[in-house]
Formats: C-alpha cells, structure tokens, sequence
C-alpha cells in the first residue's frame, strides 16, 4: 500500500472565490501538506508558477480577465522557461461533458467537479503523483497523453501517424527550471 | 519541493507526434506503508472541513448577496459584458460552492441560472421574472435554511425553477443544434 508524503509537496492553488481557497487550503494541510501557495487569477498565478515552481497546480476555471484554461495553455509551453510538465488538476463547477474535454486538450491533467470533497481531491493528486503519463507533442497538442486506456481496444480513427522512431535523450527541464536540485 | 535525481527525459518522435517520458518526478513522495497502516488523511481532511462548517452560514450569505448585487447591476444596466460576466460568476461560485456549504438546492438553482446566461441566444430577451425568481429562490433558500421543512421545499422549488428554464433553453434554442445538445447533455456528477 502506498500513501503520499504531502510534506514534501509544494502546491498552486488558484481560484478567485476566497471561500473556496480556503476550503482547498484547508483540505491540503490536513492532507500533511506544507506549502500552499495562492493565486486568485490566473496572472498572478503564472508568475507564481515561474516563481515558485509547485510541483501541483490546482485552478478553477471560471475567473475573471485570465482564466484557469488560459492558464493550462500557457504552463503548457514545451519551449517555456518554467516547467511545462507539473500536474494541472482543474477543479470546477463546469460539470459538462464537453468542458472536459476542452480542459483536456487544454493540457489538464485531472478534472474534478465540484462540490469538491476530501476523497475526491485526495484521489486526483494520488494519481497524478502515482500514475503520470508520457507527454505528447503534436503540431496542436502539448500535455499529458489524452488516450488514458493503454489497452489495444480504442475504436476511434486513428490521428497519429507512425513513421521511424528516433529516441533522443534530452536533460530533465524541471532540472533547468529548478537549478541546484 | 519534491527532491529527485531527476534522469533525462526521453523523446521518441514518431511522424505526426512526439511522446516524451520522464522518471517519474514526484516518485519520492510515494511512501510504502504496511496495510495496516492506520494514518487516514482523508478522513483527517473531512474533519477539519467540517470544522469549518460554523462559517458555511456567513459564507453563503455574502455569496447569495454578490449574486444579488450582480442581478441589481443588470436591472440598471441591462445586460452588457461586464453585468453578464459578474452575474454569470456569482452564480457559478454559488453552483460550485453551495452544496459544500450544505445548501445543495441554491446550488440547483444557480446552476440553472448559469444555463440561462451560458446558453439563451439574446440574454435581454429573457423574461425578467425568469432571473428574478432565480436570484430569489437563492435568497430564499440560504435565508430559511434552518426552518426543518425548508430542504423539501427548496429541493421542489429548485426543481421548477430547472424546468421551467429547461423548457424556455429548449425553444429559444431549437435552431441552435450546438446549443441543444449541451442543454440535453447529461451532467458528468453523479446524482445530479
């Protein structure tokens, strides 16, 4: 069996609704977690995202100006001085199919619905800390890999080509956006 | 935070992608404990939200009063981005926020406003009353909560207010097939 050492976590959070961070930072530190940085738009949170380099992010969507998507997209820039790679779990009260979908190809990792609830919260960062998933760069695409079923049963058309393989071994970039670790 | 080693990433291109994996980062943080490990922190987590509850009640009332001013600007001002924005957000906080706060029917109620504004083509074509009931029934709800007989009542009250809305969405969008099928789509949480 395995548990999380939340100590060692450093985590984002990010929504503009005051209660609701205090309901998530609350959650957080009963978790064991030490390091909860806020954000209450998403501007602010890039910067702390840069400044900070959390190993979480955790953002609402629905936010005034610069919104928790806008946010998603721009982690996501493989060729970014910063992480590209941190977990994102959107946590929302958009409980639509289709929004999950757009938060995905937004390069979300996780998505949880609210109301929110302890279980649900701890269950996100479990798999995003446990399970990680290989990153895919397309010409449209940068995030965590869309297709979560790894068996051969996928029945949809098929949009990415095969051609050679070439591996590269590239230096970690969360080393480059945190030096001297 | 989470101090790994960390290994080179690697990168296997392929014709139209490139898959990129990395060892794990965060893989130190996982600790293997023994089953009868007794450490529980999600129930340590509903503890303490629970320990927040004595504030839920101030909470949803300064919500439900961000929902009334947003509702008080659009009477003003009619419905312009700004109005249309803010009322559109305090609603959906409210949706978000409400059934934490142990007020799931304002929760219903909003969520249905926050349909109202997502999807009715002209937003100054909507009978007045049809918003004005919402932000009402919000009102209502947060404000006779501890009455024992309330929670039915706002659970019917609630419910009227999504049919009723359901039903106007549904006309005003029959020519809007995108529109439609959002209206229609079934919610992602469960029970709902």
């Amino acid at each position: 069996m395995y548990r999380i050492d939340f100590n060692k976590l450093r985590f984002l959070i990010c929504d503009d609704n005051p209660h609701m961070r205090r309901i998530l930072r609350t959650l957080l530190h009963s978790f064991g977690a030490r390091e909860v940085y806020e954000a209450e738009d998403g501007a602010t949170a890039l910067e702390m995202y840069t400044h900070y380099v959390p190993d979480i992010v955790i953002t609402d969507w629905s936010m005034p100006i610069f919104d928790g998507l806008e946010l998603a997209q721009m982690i996501r820039q493989p060729e970014s001085k910063g992480n590209p790679y941190a977990p994102i779990i959107m946590l929302t009260g958009h409980t639509e199919k289709r929004r999950v979908t757009v938060a995905r190809d937004a390069g979300v990792t996780e998505f949880l619905a609210k109301p929110i609830s302890a279980k649900g919260l701890y269950q996100r960062i479990l798999n995003v800390v446990a399970n990680p998933r290989p990153f895919i760069k397309t010409k449209t695409y940068f995030g965590p890999d869309r297709r979560r079923n790894t068996t051969n049963t996928y029945i949809g058309p098929e949009r990415r080509g095969s051609g050679e393989v070439e591996v590269m071994q590239q230096p970690s970039l969360l080393e480059k956006a945190r030096p001297g670790i | 935070m989470a101090k790994d080693k960390q290994a080179a990433i690697e990168i296997k291109s392929f014709g139209t992608h490139h898959v990129i994996t990395q060892p794990n980062p965060l893989r130190r943080v996982l600790l293997r404990v023994p089953e009868s490990d007794l450490d529980d922190p999600v129930g340590r987590a509903e503890k303490a939200l629970a320990g927040l509850s004595g504030e839920f009640k101030a909470w949803m009332t300064i919500e439900a009063d961000r929902l009334s001013a947003a509702h008080a600007a659009v009477q003003l001002d009619g419905f312009n981005n700004e109005t249309r924005d803010e009322l559109f957000r305090a609603a959906h906080d409210i949706k978000g926020d409400a059934a934490t706060f142990g007020y799931p029917s304002a929760a219903a109620a909003a969520e249905s406003l926050c349909r109202i504004i997502e999807h009715a083509p002209d937003l100054n074509a909507v009978p007045a009353d049809l918003i004005a009931h919402h932000i009402n029934a919000v009102q209502a709800i947060v404000r006779e909560r501890t009455k024992l007989d309330t929670a039915v009542v706002a659970g019917v009250l609630s419910k009227q207010l999504r049919g009723i809305a359901d039903e106007f969405l549904t006309r005003a969008n029959r020519d809007r097939p995108e529109h439609l099928e959002a209206i229609l789509a079934p919610s992602i949480v469960p029970g709902e």
